[in-house]
């Protein structure tokens, strides 16, 4: 397929979808890049925790009829708290000895869950339905863009902005931005800063399931869903510079967009273009887009 | 370093001593028929083989009252996980250690021809449900041992793309799972297409497995084709179905045409994303009486209505049993042999044969999803629009490549 | 936000290795292991399953092999799946497309590996600790989707059917006894290198750049020629393992390059005891067997495993043998010795 036979339609369609993959790469690096920032933990359970989170909204609509709307509240909630659990009972354990051992521990953690979820649902996939207002699709004239996917990139949008103000314009942000660089400092300032690790995971987790909730319509509740997304995501936040939540956010958008590219001109090549970009940054720019010089 | 030399000249020496294996004579070895199941319990394929299939076979053991002349039946079963190495290692563990006799399964391709591979070299009886890939009974045939029962590409591709391109629905565009099974349903679809007077104007390959199809579909509604042919399977082809209507591509006047459809998939796309696709299908469970009844005993067993491949487990089975009944011996060329010269007519195959390159031929459904409206309830999913005779929709012997047959 | 850990990659394997600095007891016992383990082996496979030994041989050995990067050097790879898998593809395409003799396709398979491990090594050696990690299993899962597209390897099917062929063209390899033995042979030849490594001056400089990288530069040592050397040796012996399951099992697929894979390995390595030699042969062989028992239920084998690493990391973190090795030194230090116990906190880099 060459360059100039792309029509401009199919281009800018692609253009839009990547953009909507990016929404969720940004909305899940971000809380990786959290929780990497103030615990120095890669969380490998992430992937998993966005499962769960598409699971929770599932089973509250099954259960308790529960439907969407509450859910992108109640998910997060809920599965921040589950994440809140694990830090301090699995990861503060932890928190003085090697930072590897928080990825390993997450790992497993990961295989539990999945393993857990793949026993009970199978992996067939659970239908979760669109919401009737989001139902419908706008004409742009060069394509047909679902409601529900535009949904996703505002969401997606207004979780990011709002994380980043939070970080960089409140009193907890500057907190949490100190603790980063000098824990010790800020405890000496009467910061409880143990309760800050632990909200700061419970609140990195309630990103993922946030975006699982919201991924829940697009794609079949899947146990495998988060495995298969992780890895792209571990990327993403090493281009963006690992801990860095500005390049989290835009690194997450700029190459879903990418990826998206690559599908017009080479969809086959669409799974490792995220890697090559990885690779070409370690080689320039070891640090990441956006992180500071080690 | 001397000690472990001389250790390693040991072993080397017991390793050329050690017995061949002994060469089953006539009659049922070791005085039990054994069958064992590789089945997706857990993965991609589980609800479509899985738990049910072994509901099925088990039917078919209990049919033939638990023994054959005093011989009991014995049932093994493994979880394959959709690994091919996984899968020939249980059947070699099983072949070396158990003795088994039939191996039925493999609902993967990469898995199914490993089997074929294995038991043609053990000389254990295998007949394949689930495993799409005409290849099975082509490059990969094994005849003497491996027969291919539910369905292949073949008769997919000359079921639903024969019948659409004769609607008039005669410009295609292929999105493809990027992987050996969708690229043999993919040219096996190209052909069928092609030969009857229809056009293909581009195909695009999707990752396996890929969750976001809205970019393919997306390529796919600029091609401007009439029909969009989903060449995947499974969770593949729930997501790009239910995408395709999200991106408004039915609106837009295109047709979704999935290849490979299973009750299961419906079940879990709902009537509402799935209703009007066209689909070939080798059994359905309100096909006629005889199916009615058998998928009935099948749904208060296992809770759920058969798959087109839990009802070939069955028919396997069963005919198995038959033919070593009739032989009386459970060696596997002679069964294989028997088995070729019966009739296959049960619940499950209508008119069916096995072929001389390990094909069983039966006859095949043309379906289309019931609209909403039209079903009456949970399972009543597909209205059978014709019955395509076995010789139509499977490839003949003459255009088949089994090296073994062709001679 | 925050800066990664420059010096966080040796601290994972600090501890169970420190025993081993002080486990003479234990290496005389060493010797006698392997000279038990091996006559064991040799008459195993009249009344074991040879095929499974030689599976978990095959596994034990990739697992030593990543051990080797991990205990040894104190990086902690994420991807050395890419190294088993590819050079099964490689071995597999040779015995079966090319008609190599076998021993011909394992060291191919193994170059490959070599190949792979230069190309992956110096990227990542240029970041440490979790970047590394991750950074391998970046790389690792690049290669997984070019072995899912190569023309050559047969994508989701793999190469299936590859033959046994004789070795040096002369030796019988059709049945499961020979192959079970030419399986040990490489087996203990590449634990014998490994063993050799662990022991030589080139493994004490990378014992050294682990602990204190920065004393070790200044000391003259080229670190990253070291880590980059460690790094090609384990992914040229993780591609011996992945060629030589090719000849167990007669195919190569994806399961190996899958960075699932990759997570077994560590399981293994972490469950036997990172920094010892026998504590990855001894993951292996507990992991292998359970996968094996729980073959039944896929899914369960995914939870028993993600257990088995969570309590591993939690309370076992020097693994089996570790643990033992551990537990006997310090019952001999107050038997026969006055010297306390140092607490074994590893620190902060």
């Amino acid at each position: 397929m060459a360059f100039f036979d792309i029509p401009l339609p199919v281009f800018m369609g692609q253009l839009l979808i990547g953009l909507i993959n990016g929404a969720f790469y940004a909305v899940l690096s971000l809380g990786l890049a959290l929780i990497f920032g103030l615990l120095n933990i890669v969380n490998f359970a992430h992937g998993a925790l966005y499962m769960v989170g598409a699971f929770v909204a599932f089973l509250l609509l099954d259960i308790a009829g529960i439907g969407y709307w509450p859910a992108l509240l109640l998910a997060p909630v809920i599965v921040g708290l589950f994440g809140i659990v694990i830090e301090r009972l699995l990861l503060r354990p932890l928190a003085e000895l090697d930072h590897l051992y928080g990825l390993l521990l997450t790992f497993g953690l990961a295989l539990l869950l999945e393993g857990a979820f793949r026993h009970f649902y199978g992996v067939s996939g659970e239908r979760y339905a669109i919401p009737d207002a989001l139902q419908g699709v706008f004409n742009l004239g060069f394509m047909f863009l679902p409601v529900y996917r535009a949904w996703v990139i505002v969401a997606s949008l207004i979780v990011c902005i709002a994380t980043w103000l939070l970080i960089e314009k409140t009193r907890l942000g500057a907190t949490m931005r100190a603790a980063v660089e000098n824990a010790d400092l800020v405890r000496a300032f009467g910061v409880n800063v143990p309760l800050l690790v632990t909200v700061t995971y419970g609140f990195g987790v309630a990103l993922a399931a946030f975006a699982g909730v919201l991924a829940a319509p697009i794609y079949s509740v899947n146990p495998l869903m988060g495995s298969n997304i992780i890895i792209v995501v571990f990327a993403i936040v090493v281009i963006g510079g690992l801990g860095s939540i500005k390049g989290a956010i835009v690194s997450g958008f700029l190459l879903g967009v990418c990826e998206g590219l690559t599908r017009v001109f080479w969809p086959e090549a669409s799974n490792i273009v995220i890697f090559v970009v990885m690779a070409i940054v370690l080689i320039v720019r070891p640090a990441g887009l956006f992180g500071k010089a080690a | 370093m001397k000690l472990f030399k001389t250790m390693l000249l040991a072993g080397a020496a017991t390793a050329l001593a050690a017995p061949a294996l002994a060469q089953d004579g006539g009659g049922v070895s070791d005085d039990a028929v054994k069958i064992g199941m590789l089945l997706d319990m857990s993965g991609p394929y589980s609800a479509l083989d899985g738990q049910g299939s072994v509901v099925a076979v088990q039917m078919a053991i209990d049919e033939m009252g638990g023994e054959i002349d005093g011989k009991t039946i014995e049932l093994m079963t493994a979880d394959h996980q959709n690994k091919a190495d996984i899968g020939s290692n249980l059947a070699r563990q099983w072949s070396d250690q158990n003795n088994i006799d039939l191996i039925l399964g493999g609902a993967n391709s990469g898995v199914g021809i490993a089997l074929q591979e294995v038991t043609s070299e053990k000389n254990i009886a295998y007949i394949n449900n689930g495993a799409a890939t005409a290849a099975l009974t082509n490059e990969n045939c094994a005849p003497e041992t491996g027969l291919h029962w539910t369905y292949d590409t073949d008769a997919l591709a000359n079921g639903t793309a024969v019948a659409m391109v004769k609607e008039g629905n005669d410009s295609w565009y292929f999105i493809t799972a990027d992987y050996a099974f969708g690229h043999k349903l993919e040219e096996n679809a190209m052909e069928a297409v092609k030969a009857n007077g229809g056009t293909v104007t581009g195909n695009v390959r999707a990752p396996f497995p890929t969750q976001d199809f809205s970019s393919f579909l997306l390529q796919a509604q600029g091609s401007g084709a009439k029909v969009i042919g989903l060449a995947n399977a499974g969770t593949d082809t729930q997501n790009s179905v239910k995408q395709a209507q999200e991106f408004g591509i039915v609106q837009g006047g295109q047709k979704v045409a999935s290849l490979l459809l299973f009750l299961t998939d419906v079940e879990a796309l709902g009537l509402d994303a799935a209703q009007g696709l066209t689909l070939t299908t080798g059994f359905y469970w309100d096909q006629d009486d005889k199916a009615r009844e058998w998928s009935a005993k099948f749904e208060e067993k296992h809770g759920a209505k058969p798959t087109m491949v839990q009802a070939g487990m069955y028919s396997s089975a069963l005919n198995y049993l038959k033919a070593v009944k009739e032989t009386g011996t459970d060696e596997a060329k002679a069964v294989v042999a028997k088995l070729k010269e019966m009739p296959i007519e049960d619940a499950f195959s209508r008119n069916g044969r096995v072929r001389e390159d390990g094909l069983m031929v039966h006859d095949m459904f043309l379906a289309q999803v019931k609209t909403p409206d039209e079903s009456e309830g949970k399972w009543d999913y597909y209205n059978i629009v014709r019955t395509i005779p076995g010789d139509d929709a499977f490839r003949s012997l003459e255009d088949g490549s089994c090296a073994a047959v062709k001679g | 936000m925050s800066q990664s850990n420059p010096h966080s990659a040796g601290e994972l394997s600090h501890l169970a290795d420190e025993e081993s600095e002080h486990r003479t007891p234990l290496l005389a016992d060493l010797r006698l292991w392997a000279v038990i383990g091996i006559a064991f082996l040799l008459i195993a496979p009249h009344f074991i399953y040879p095929v499974m030994i030689a599976k978990v041989l095959c596994f034990a050995l990739f697992a030593a092999a990543f051990n080797l990067l991990l205990g040894f050097a104190g990086l902690l790879s994420f991807g050395h799946a890419a190294f088993f898998g590819f050079s099964a593809y490689v071995t597999g395409y040779c015995l079966q497309t090319l008609g190599f003799t076998a021993e011909l396709g394992i060291l191919a398979g193994t170059a490959t590996g070599a190949l792979l491990g230069l190309l992956i090594g110096a990227l990542a050696i240029r970041r440490q600790g979790i970047y590394f990690a991750m950074i391998t299993l970046a790389l690792s899962q690049m290669v997984y989707f070019v072995c899912l597209q190569a023309p050559f390897t047969g994508g989701e099917d793999g190469l299936q059917g590859v033959p046994r062929r004789p070795l040096f063209g002369v030796v019988d390899m059709t049945s499961n006894i020979n192959v079970y033995y030419l399986v040990l042979a490489i087996f203990c030849f590449g634990i014998f290198i490994i063993y050799r490594t662990v022991h030589s001056p080139f493994g004490q400089v990378l014992k050294s750049i682990r602990e204190n990288e920065d004393r070790a530069i200044s000391l003259g040592y080229d670190a990253d020629r070291y880590k980059l050397l460690a790094f090609v040796l384990s992914a040229a012996l993780a591609g011996l393992a992945g060629s030589t399951k090719v000849m167990i099992f007669q195919l190569a697929s994806l399961t190996d390059v899958q960075w699932q894979m990759s997570g077994e390995v560590v399981l293994m390595a972490v469950l036997g005891g990172i920094g010892t030699m026998l504590g990855p042969i001894l993951g292996a062989t507990i992991i292998i067997t359970l996968q094996n028992e729980l073959a039944q239920i896929g899914s369960l084998t995914t939870i028993v495993q993600g257990a088995v690493f969570v309590v591993c990391v939690l309370l076992f973190r020097r693994g089996i043998v570790g643990e033992l090795s551990h537990r006997w030194n310090r019952w001999r230090g107050r038997s026969d010795e006055t010297t306390g116990e140092e607490p074994r906190t590893a620190s902060k880099g």
